[in-house]
């Protein structure tokens, strides 16, 4: 129990810092704050999609029922992520560019990584069968592994973009941020990541039980 | 298991002459996607009427065409195994690879039917031009096999599922907006009078789609077709 209130008291200082501290980008403002928030969803996202993939991959190899159940929950976080980094990113937009959807290339390809993850919720809930299910999801999520990857990190690059990836990143790749940004920004990635595997761990021990509760009944 | 390649195309051949043996008995998916394809054409014409398009507004609808049409009959060739009961049969007759490589074989020359059908067609219900009708046949080839490489792995996993009509577009079309959007942006150059030289990078991007896709899909299917 004790790291779970480690957890819990770091997570507030992270998030009370995040607001006292001088805002992260000064010609963009207070509405800057948003990216200690927005870059760790995006980032867990793009987590979560990988880890399903390789766990389905890990299904069709040793057909374990456990590891469909967590291909299933790793897409399911990564959805509710994408969804909150589209959110935040979507007011981010409002406030900087004027509008909340332009179909900038950032805000397309999460679009469509939406409508992939979405898409294998449906065909979860069309086969009939649980191992039939399992490989079928497993197939999909690996097979539309290869577009998401392109449209996350290449379709972005290729196309002009409002996107300021500056802010983190200059033209040399290399950081720019002051040291006060950068610990907050790697402090808050840290701490969702951790609350991502938390997350995770514990949707797999509620489908454990419930799988097990199916066998005795 | 390993399959000698003279006995992989041997065994591949035969599947897609059964396929294109038995579409021709009853000529089902050729009239759907056709039917489908002429329909979309004749809708898109008739509103359209007689304003005239931006060589990127032409793309768009030509390749939502020919995706409607894709959708509409891709997935035939695999539930047509499943609902008749046949799928058991054949899977215990050959292996899994040459019943890929068969049925994107059978795919491939429904959708290049249909697209030799619509393209002249388009070309003469809209005001579109190609200078460089070559490109533009090079575009086409590309996208048909980037379709095909594509659907005939998500048609064999609707096969499976209970509810098979809306399923096999939703789990496509985001797989396959990356091959449509590079699709609509070199067809739009080449209706805007530009030759190869323009579209090099689409070129190569839809090439490298459809390899990506291709070998996923021969690594995948085995698993989709034992299950």
């Amino acid at each position: 129990m004790i790291w779970q209130w480690v957890f819990f008291l770091a997570m507030a200082a992270m998030i009370v810092v995040s607001f006292l501290t001088v805002a992260p980008q000064q010609q963009i403002g207070e509405s800057s704050r948003i990216f200690y928030y927005h870059i760790p969803q995006a980032w867990l996202a793009i987590v979560a999609f990988a880890t399903s993939m390789v766990y389905s991959i890990c299904y069709l190899r040793r057909r374990d029922a456990g590891l469909d159940d967590r291909a299933a929950i790793a897409n399911a976080l990564g959805l509710l992520f994408a969804i909150l980094a589209t959110v935040t990113g979507a007011i981010f937009a409002k406030v900087t560019w004027g509008t909340y959807w332009n179909w900038d290339p950032r805000q397309t390809s999460i679009f469509v990584l939406l409508l992939i993850y979405g898409a294998y919720f449906s065909l979860r809930g069309a086969v009939n069968g649980e191992e039939r299910r399992a490989a079928m999801s497993a197939v999909y999520s690996i097979f539309a592994f290869p577009p998401a990857v392109f449209l996350m990190f290449v379709f972005p690059r290729l196309t002009p973009s409002l996107h300021p990836s500056d802010t983190v990143l200059d033209k040399n790749l290399k950081f720019s941020m002051t040291t006060d940004v950068a610990s907050i920004l790697f402090g808050s990635l840290i701490l969702f990541t951790v609350l991502y595997i938390w997350m995770f761990k514990l949707a797999a021990r509620v489908y454990a039980l419930e799988r097990a509760r199916r066998e005795v009944d | 298991m390993p399959v000698s390649s003279a006995g992989l195309t041997a065994k591949t051949v035969a599947v897609y002459a059964k396929d294109l043996r038995v579409e021709l008995r009853n000529r089902y998916a050729t009239s759907i996607v056709l039917m489908f394809a002429i329909t979309t054409l004749a809708m898109i014409s008739f509103s359209v009427g007689q304003a005239s398009l931006g060589p990127r507004l032409l793309a768009a609808l030509f390749w939502i065409v020919v995706f409607f049409s894709a959708m509409a009959g891709l997935s035939a060739v695999f539930v047509r195994e499943e609902e008749s009961g046949t799928a058991l049969a054949l899977r215990l007759k050959t292996d899994p690879t040459a019943v890929y490589l068969g049925k994107l074989l059978f795919n491939l020359t429904l959708l290049s039917l249909v697209t030799a059908v619509v393209t002249p067609l388009f070309f003469v219900l809209t005001d579109a031009t190609a200078d460089h009708i070559g490109a533009f046949v090079v575009i086409l080839v590309l996208g048909v096999i980037g379709l095909c490489a594509a659907t005939t792995l998500i048609g064999a996993i609707i096969a499976k599922a209970a509810v098979k009509g809306a399923l096999f577009s939703v789990l496509s079309f985001p797989i396959l907006i990356t091959l449509l959007l590079m699709l609509v942006a070199a067809s739009a150059r080449v209706l805007d009078g530009q030759s190869f030289g323009a579209i090099f990078v689409e070129l190569q991007g839809l090439f490298a789609y459809s390899v990506v896709m291709i070998t996923a899909s021969l690594l995948l299917f085995r698993f989709v077709w034992r299950e």
